[in-house]
């Protein structure tokens, strides 16, 4: 019989391959996009560490020349012909905008240029 | 004098064709199971008399010029929020969308209304369906209708709850992790997760949609599967929708499982389930081998290793669903000097704790230079485990387990500590990894009074024997279709 | 020192579908802002995308087209950015399986024919457009910014290419290739200054004769061939300045400004290089089997390389070629209709590249949105070569027809163009003319050659112009033999 999943027993891998997982925090807030303060960061940082150490498990399976999964079920070619559907009425698509303006949504200004 | 709330959808429906049940008596009831049980259960976001009252109505009036509109005619239906209805409040429990009103329905929606199904209102759920106890919900949790002290377990715990207190006859929940059987499991009630791609996820609010999937909540099997029989189908606007046939799921039910190889996951009943609910399982397994099903126990040995990788690609999945909450074109805007400000505080003010925490999860585990350690692992994982399900349905026409490792637990008990909350899913999790159907149904109560429910995990497309078993677990448990204390004396029991 | 510049170019090319990429709204351009939305393109919750099959087939077309290897299975995945503009704050997008890769583009620059590798060709959709106000409408002094998601979802080919670029000159030939194959292909209107083409230059300099290459600089927003030539030419000369100067070339975007003639930098995104590339989870990988690859390639219409041989074979002169190819399979269609009619193909092209594009460009339209066919061209040069109408008249006739008159039959009937070359009706009037002008009709008869001009002018003016002067000519000079 195969090892039981024991929720006393799932702790107990502090690394990724041998190096202790280390995560610059405020710099996955930044690509997140969520404006955190120090004290917060540093909270869920010790949580994700935590939560980490359980994930990092799947580790410690063997895997060389398993392919990985994406969709759960094997499907292709999902389409739809090129056809016009009738869109959304303007006042339907902007009525929930925080701010709209002359048909358009808006926002204050950009910092940065795609 | 029994309440019309409490019927199973079979007796109403009978009722309402055969003209002793009205559909307004029928949502009336409803709402008084509501209005004698939200204060203290809050399963319930939006209620929507108005409309609904419009909708009975309307049933009745069909009804009387000889018109059926379909399986689910005057059926008083919750729906979880986190599925857009048009013109009607959609939050997904998350103040990021407090009063979004959507223009358009979800697909599962149209369904029941199709069908005839009355749209009672919206249930509470965990923050965008991440947790599993609504106690993530940005507008407070709900709780358990057994003891109300509990949590109604999650995240569709609005959904498990209201079916539980007869608030609703059935309600629509989703399942990315377990979240209509656990909770299912918690309130005493069936519920069901069908394979991936059955159900459209068109107007489902994404959490991780590789595995999100919605499926019904009800009191009995057979509620379930003809409910399922009316959601299902292929949807051109989905294009992970299921393109085959969809089978009636109704047509084994009462066959009984004699013959029927059932496989009891090793490692999902065993260590770190509590005995109380282990003895329930067991005794539910022994009532199937009575019933002359052929009982063996599988090893799934990637099992221990299947919540790793669910914590991996939930949040991932989650991180770019959740992206578009920023303040731009709905939902909730905190200004700020640029729309990159803007975006940055929309989202801290707008996100609770628990969501926060799984977006830079996910963020953390596909940036750069993690991707292959956190996230690709993770889908080979996933890999490993499709392959047990495969290897273990080679032997066997059914899988089961205890739906949870618990039974319901005090609100805030878990709540400091993510890690402990996320292990009670271990057992459902499988299932979504592999995009197989599951089902949760009652067996009994543990010595605190609280509801213990019983896994079936089939094949995929397998929902024909999943529903055949479950109906025999139902029939054979000492259940007994039991309602939660604090609805008995309406009940009239 | 001397250096030499590498040069490769990402372009996008919007497809002409009618619908978008991942929904049914209208693709085209130019409506009211935010009337061509829907949840899907404009992410609102719960919507899901399903891929647009034509724009499927049409990616594959180019990739053929381009001589790339076709996968049999790609996948999308979603590319994580966050900017306003992008209502998921995700592109939907290809990364490690693009549709197609590893092709090739012949072009010529002043006649050296060199070979551009194409690494990849990948299928995304395209962003919705800001416009910033106040401030002079630049981007860092704005006051706020307002959203149109009308382009939101419109399919958007990418295509890049290996850095086998050398010269300002050479990337421009490219791009021009590039854009007549998408049109001979007819997926695009490849608009430069509408954006439905644009072109990325990525640029970089080393020592002439080094292999190692230099930091990369990404040069944008070029909106004509001449700014793409212009702005990749400027960046050289900055990048050789900079290092000749001893400094450092930094790796970064700079935008391209048309007024100005210079590339600034722009604010560089601190995180713009972790796209946190996934499979798009909401789509199913694209299955292209053989069957399908070849039938689409059966299906291709001939290709630019191809025409220019066939149609120099005909005698075409090659700036005319050029106009011709340049025009697309809507031009090159009419000029094979008439030339396979039977109409002479070096008239027939005169006419195209002369009055039918000076038309185009004059009234705004695609020639598909006018009447003329090859027919129409083919009943114009019976008519002109019949010597019905005069080699003015006939383009005048050809302007009636595009601006929507009728058959040039009826359109010279109508503007009353058609020649007397009748040599009955012509007789009479040259008759009437001799008859008042004795003086000259004698110096006819006498063999003075000068008087048969002016007595044509004459039989022109009494015939209100048309006449056949050539006609005229060849009977006055019979009269004076008579
Ligand atoms: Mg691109
Ligand atoms: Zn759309």
């Amino acid at each position: 019989m195969g090892r039981r999943v024991c929720m006393e027993s799932v702790r107990g891998a502090p690394t990724i391959g041998g190096m202790a997982i280390d995560i610059d925090i405020a710099y996955v807030a930044r690509l997140a996009r969520i404006d955190l303060s120090d004290e917060e960061l540093e909270r869920i940082g010790r949580q994700l560490g935590g939560i980490l150490e359980h994930a990092a498990l799947v580790q410690q399976l063997p895997t060389e020349g398993v392919e990985p999964t994406s969709h759960p079920l094997p499907m292709v070619n999902a389409f739809r012909p090129d056809r016009v559907v009738p869109p959304l009425e303007r006042d339907t698509a902007l009525t929930q905008a925080p701010q709209a303006e002359d048909g358009y949504f808006r926002v204050p200004p950009t910092l940065e240029a795609e | 004098m029994s309440s019309p709330a409490d019927l199973t959808l079979a007796e109403a429906s009978a009722g309402l064709r055969g003209g002793k049940l009205s559909a307004r008596e029928l949502l009336e009831a409803t709402f008084d199971r509501a209005s004698l049980t939200e204060a203290e259960l809050h399963a319930y976001l939006t209620i929507d008399h108005e409309n609904a009252r419009a909708a009975a109505a309307a049933a009745d009036e069909a009804q009387a010029n000889g018109l059926w509109v379909g399986p689910l005619h005057g059926i008083p239906v919750a729906i979880k929020d986190n599925m857009v209805t048009a013109a009607l409040q959609t939050t997904a429990g998350s103040q990021i969308l407090a009063g979004y009103v959507p223009p358009y329905d979800a697909t599962a929606v149209t369904a029941l209304k199709s069908a005839g199904a009355i749209i009672v209102g919206k249930t509470n759920l965990d923050e965008f369906a991440m947790g599993s106890s609504t106690e993530n919900s940005g507008y407070g949790p709900s709780a358990n209708p057994w003891d109300t002290t509990r949590v109604p377990g999650g995240s569709s715990g609005g959904s498990a709850a209201a079916v539980a207190a007869g608030s609703a006859m059935i309600a629509l929940g989703s399942d990315t992790g377990g979240s209509i059987r656990q909770p299912a499991s918690l309130c005493g009630v069936v519920g069901m997760k069908p394979t991936y791609g059955l159900v459209s996820r068109y107007g489902l609010i994404a959490f991780a949609s590789s595995l999100d999937q919605i499926g019904p909540i009800s009191r009995t099997v057979e509620d379930a599967a003809a409910t399922l029989e009316v959601i299902a189908g292929h949807d051109p606007l989905d294009a992970t929708s299921y393109r085959g046939e969809y089978p009636r799921y109704r047509s084994l039910l009462g066959e009984g499982v004699s013959g029927l190889r059932v496989g009891v996951v090793a490692e999902l009943s065993g260590a770190g389930i509590h005995p109380e609910v282990l003895s329930a399982f067991r005794s539910a397994v022994d009532s199937l081998a009575e019933g002359g099903a052929i009982v063996s126990e599988v090893s799934l040995p990637s099992m221990e290793y299947a919540l790793s990788a669910y914590y991996l690609i939930a949040p991932a999945e989650c991180s770019a669903n959740l992206a578009r909450f920023d303040g731009v074109r709905y939902g909730l805007r905190v200004d700020g000097a640029t729309v990159e400000e803007m975006t940055a505080r929309t989202r801290a003010a707008g996100f609770g704790p628990e969501v926060t925490r799984r977006i830079l999860l996910g963020t953390y585990a596909l940036s750069a230079g993690y991707y292959d350690a956190f996230y690709g692992q993770a889908q080979k994982v996933r890999t490993l485990v499709i392959q047990d399900f495969t290897r273990a349905y080679e032997g066997v026409d059914v899988l089961v387990s205890p739906t949870s490792p618990i039974t319901a637990f005090e609100l805030g008990s878990r709540t400091e500590d993510p890690l402990s909350m996320y292990l009670v899913d271990v057992c459902t999790i499988p299932s979504n990894l592999a995009g197989t159907p599951g089902i949760s149904v009652p067996v009994g109560i543990d010595g605190a009074g609280l509801p213990i429910g019983f896994q079936i995990m089939a094949p995929a497309l397998g929902e024909e024997v999943l529903f055949r078993v479950a109906a025999e677990v139902e029939r054979a448990s000492a259940w007994n279709n039991r309602r939660p204390p604090m609805v008995e004396a309406d009940h009239g029991v | 020192m001397e250096y030499e510049a590498v040069i490769g170019i990402e372009t996008h090319v919007e497809l002409a579908t009618a619908s978008k990429m991942f929904c049914g709204c209208p693709a085209q351009f130019g409506a009211d802002p935010n009337t061509n939305v829907c949840p899907v393109c404009l992410g609102l919750p719960g919507a899901l995308p399903v891929p647009n099959e034509q724009a499927i087939e049409w990616i594959v077309a180019i990739g053929l087209a381009l001589d790339c290897e076709i996968a049999h299975r790609s996948q999308f995945h979603r590319k994580n950015y966050f900017y306003a503009d992008q209502p998921k704050n995700y592109q939907i997008s290809q990364f490690d399986v693009p549709v197609c890769s590893g092709g090739r583009l012949d072009i010529e620059v002043a006649g050296v024919v060199s070979r551009v590798r194409i690494n990849r060709v990948h299928m995304e959709e395209d962003t919705g457009k800001m416009i910033h106000v106040g401030g002079g409408g630049r981007i860092k002094d704005a006051d706020h910014s307002l959203l149109d998601f009308n382009r939101s979802g419109v399919p958007l080919v990418e295509i890049v290419t290996e850095p086998d670029l050398s010269s300002p000159q050479q990337a421009r030939a490219f791009a021009q290739e590039l854009q007549t194959i998408v049109l001979a292909l007819g997926v695009s209107d490849a608009k430069l200054e509408e954006g439905s083409m644009r072109f990325d230059g990525n640029v970089s300099i080393r020592p002439k004769g080094t292999q190692e290459m230099g930091t990369k600089v990404e040069v944008k927003n070029m909106n004509s061939f001449r700014s793409l030539e212009r702005a990749l030419a400027y960046e050289i000369e900055r990048q050789t300045a900079a290092l000749e100067a001893g400094e450092q070339v930094l790796q970064e975007t700079r935008h391209w400004d048309e007024g100005a003639g210079v590339t600034g930098g722009m604010r560089s995104k601190e995180e713009s290089s972790d796209y946190r590339y996934f499979p798009e989870p909401d789509l199913v990988p694209i299955e292209i089997n053989d069957t399908r690859r070849e039938a689409i390639r059966n299906a291709l219409p001939e290709l630019p390389a191809a025409r220019r041989l066939r149609w120099a074979a005909l005698g075409i002169d090659p700036a005319s070629i050029a106009v011709l190819v340049a025009g697309g399979s809507d031009l090159a269609g009419v000029f094979d209709g008439a030339v396979a009619a039977g109409a002479d193909p070096k008239t027939v092209a005169n006419w195209l590249t002369g009055e039918v594009t000076a038309f185009l460009r004059r009234e705004l339209v695609d020639l598909g949105a006018t009447p003329l066919t090859g027919g129409y061209l083919f009943e114009l040069e019976r008519l002109y070569a019949a010597g019905d109408l005069s080699s003015t008249a006939a383009k005048q006739v050809l302007v009636g027809v595009l601006a929507g008159e009728g058959s040039p039959a009826e359109v010279a009937e109508e503007r009353d163009l058609i020649q007397i070359s009748d040599t009955g009706a012509l007789a009479t009037e040259i008759d009437r003319v001799l008859a008042e002008h004795p003086a000259a009709y004698q110096r006819l008869k006498e063999g003075d050659p000068k008087v048969v001009g002016f007595l044509v002018g004459q039989v022109m003016k009494v015939t209100a112009g048309k006449a056949d002067p050539k006609v005229v000519s060849t009977m006055l000079r019979q009269k004076a033999e008579d």
